[in-house]
């Protein structure tokens, strides 16, 4: 497996390192009920087919990017950087 | 028809020409007391147990495949119960007593062979570790042994004990653990249970689940619509699309785990050994194959297929352990897809859904659980409350911040 890194091009899937879901929303850690923490922390959708999962550039330009991929086939779509979407969505 | 050794003599005279098949091909019927979603070693195991052991025999099984071909086709057969956890250790006990029992319960020849189960040490600090998990396992009932160098040296004298990295220090060995012809055990399952009334529906897959009142009645199938007054699911690699049908959503990540197995070889080695710098495992097929893993490749997959720097991580694990093994052809190598849960440890409960029962989130480690899973979901289902050994399997535990975490890895699925 391949990701297209939009620094460093196409690497080798062994220089990234995988953490999960991307689109999880931590709540407010002083106002969230435990309920709400709970289901941040622990629940996943774990879809079968498209998924958005953070990936870090740690053999390359160490950044964060959002990779959706298909669980199915772990053939990947989009490759976007993680700050990118982040700033997209303040703004 | 029960297998004996006059079974076999009267059919050796016949030319084996009057073995029937083991259990039969139904038709699903409209409607059953239970319904067990998944054809595989728990679901199985479940629906034995439920006919054995509570008298609950107007059953179903529904498979999208064919019996067994999930993982309980595909892991690497070692059975043990080395666990250091309260909410885990007698749990596995019951399991490996079950295993201890299995083939005479079942009339089935399983291939339990309790070869032995040794974890490798290769520092100071773990073989702290390891005489402490030993000695909760002496205290809670089962069998450990904590061996030095010198008694590992005796066992396995082709190991690179003096490797400059990882050292062998000695290691923990479980005498009772080892390993079982785990197709065997699908095939042994299914025909104890058969013989007591259940249907095994084959090709036949859930497509959504049939609510009323918040509750679940029956199934939509491949195979039409099957009322049911339970419905209980274990289908652990595809746990969150079933429990999704339901409305549910689950702690747990699906993520692939391979397994390879070498040429046929003389025998080389008698029990299971696993590397304690790495994450790889070894044993002997009867076949004379070397059966062999290590760790899952690490982010989601339902693919049932791996990709290669696990393969190679795997063999260099094998390098350091074994070197002699440098000149094995690797024959096959094959993947499953497992529900990663997020503290490492299944759930066997019940759900918000009332008359829907969950077992998943296995990890790499359902097959050895295969008897006391069913024993224990079978206990949850007919009786409603969980059986004492897996009280603490809850499907809360996360809200509530009681994880069984063995690994003390945190709610992060790919490093359990």
């Amino acid at each position: 497996m391949r990701i297209t890194c939009p620094h460093c091009g196409a690497r080798d899937a062994q220089e990234f390192s995988y953490l999960g879901a991307a689109d999880l929303q931590r709540p407010e850690g002083m106002a969230a009920s435990e309920a709400a923490m709970a289901d941040y922390v622990y629940q996943r959708d774990n879809p079968a087919g498209v998924h958005r999962e953070l990936w870090y550039h740690g053999a390359g330009c160490h950044a964060w990017l959002v990779v959706t991929r298909d669980t199915r086939s772990h053939a990947i779509t989009a490759v976007e950087v993680a700050k990118a979407r982040k700033a997209g969505a303040a703004a | 028809m029960r297998y004996s050794i006059f079974s076999l003599l009267s059919q050796a005279l016949q030319g084996h020409k009057g073995w029937t098949p083991a259990w039969r091909d139904p038709a699903p019927k409209p409607e059953y007391d239970v319904i067990i979603i998944g054809g595989g070693g728990h679901g199985l195991a479940t629906a034995h147990y439920l006919a054995s052991r509570h008298g609950i025999s107007n059953v179903a099984v529904l498979e999208k495949g064919y019996l067994g071909s999930g993982n309980v086709g595909r892991n690497t057969t070692i059975i043990r119960s080395n666990y250091l956890l309260p909410g885990n250790t007698p749990f596995y006990e019951l399991s490996m007593k079950l295993w201890e029992g299995l083939e005479q319960d079942l009339n089935y020849n399983a291939m339990v062979s309790q070869r032995g189960v040794l974890n490798l040490y290769h520092s100071d600090a773990q073989r702290d570790a390891f005489a402490r998990r030993g000695n909760a396992m002496r205290l809670a009932g089962v069998d450990a042994e904590l061996l030095g160098t010198d008694q590992v040296r005796a066992m396995l004298p082709y190991l690179d004990f003096d490797n400059a990295r990882f050292p062998i220090h000695g290691g923990l060995l479980q005498r009772r653990g080892g390993s079982a012809r785990h197709d065997a055990v699908a095939w042994g399952f299914a025909r104890a249970a058969d013989s007591r009334g259940v249907d095994m529906i084959q090709n036949c897959e859930v497509t959504g689940i049939t609510m009323a009142g918040g509750r679940a009645v029956g199934v939509e199938t491949s195979r039409g619509p099957i009322r049911a007054k339970k419905i209980a699911m274990a289908v652990a690699g595809n746990s969150s699309r079933v429990a999704a049908m339901a409305g549910m959503r689950l702690p747990i990540e699906t993520h692939v785990l391979q397994a390879f197995v070498s040429e046929g070889l003389k025998p080389l080695i008698d029990g299971v050994v696993t590397f304690g710098a790495g994450h790889f495992y070894i044993s002997q097929s009867d076949k004379g194959g070397l059966v062999f893993g290590g760790d899952i490749d690490g982010y989601n997959s339902y693919a049932q297929r791996g990709n290669l720097p696990v393969i190679e991580d795997v063999m260099e694990s094998a390098m350091a352990l074994w070197p002699g093994l440098g000149r094995v052809r690797m024959l096959r190598h094959w993947g499953g897809v497992m529900d990663m849960s997020m503290d490492g440890s299944p759930i066997i409960d019940t759900t918000p859904v009332e008359g829907f029962y969950l077992n998943a989130g296995w990890c790499y480690g359902g097959f050895k659980a295969t008897p006391a899973s069913g024993f224990c979901f079978a206990h949850l289902i007919a009786t409603g409350q969980p059986h004492k050994v897996a009280t603490a399997y809850r499907l809360d535990r996360f809200a509530t911040g009681r994880v069984i975490d063995e690994k003390g890895a945190g709610a992060q699925p790919n490093l359990h």
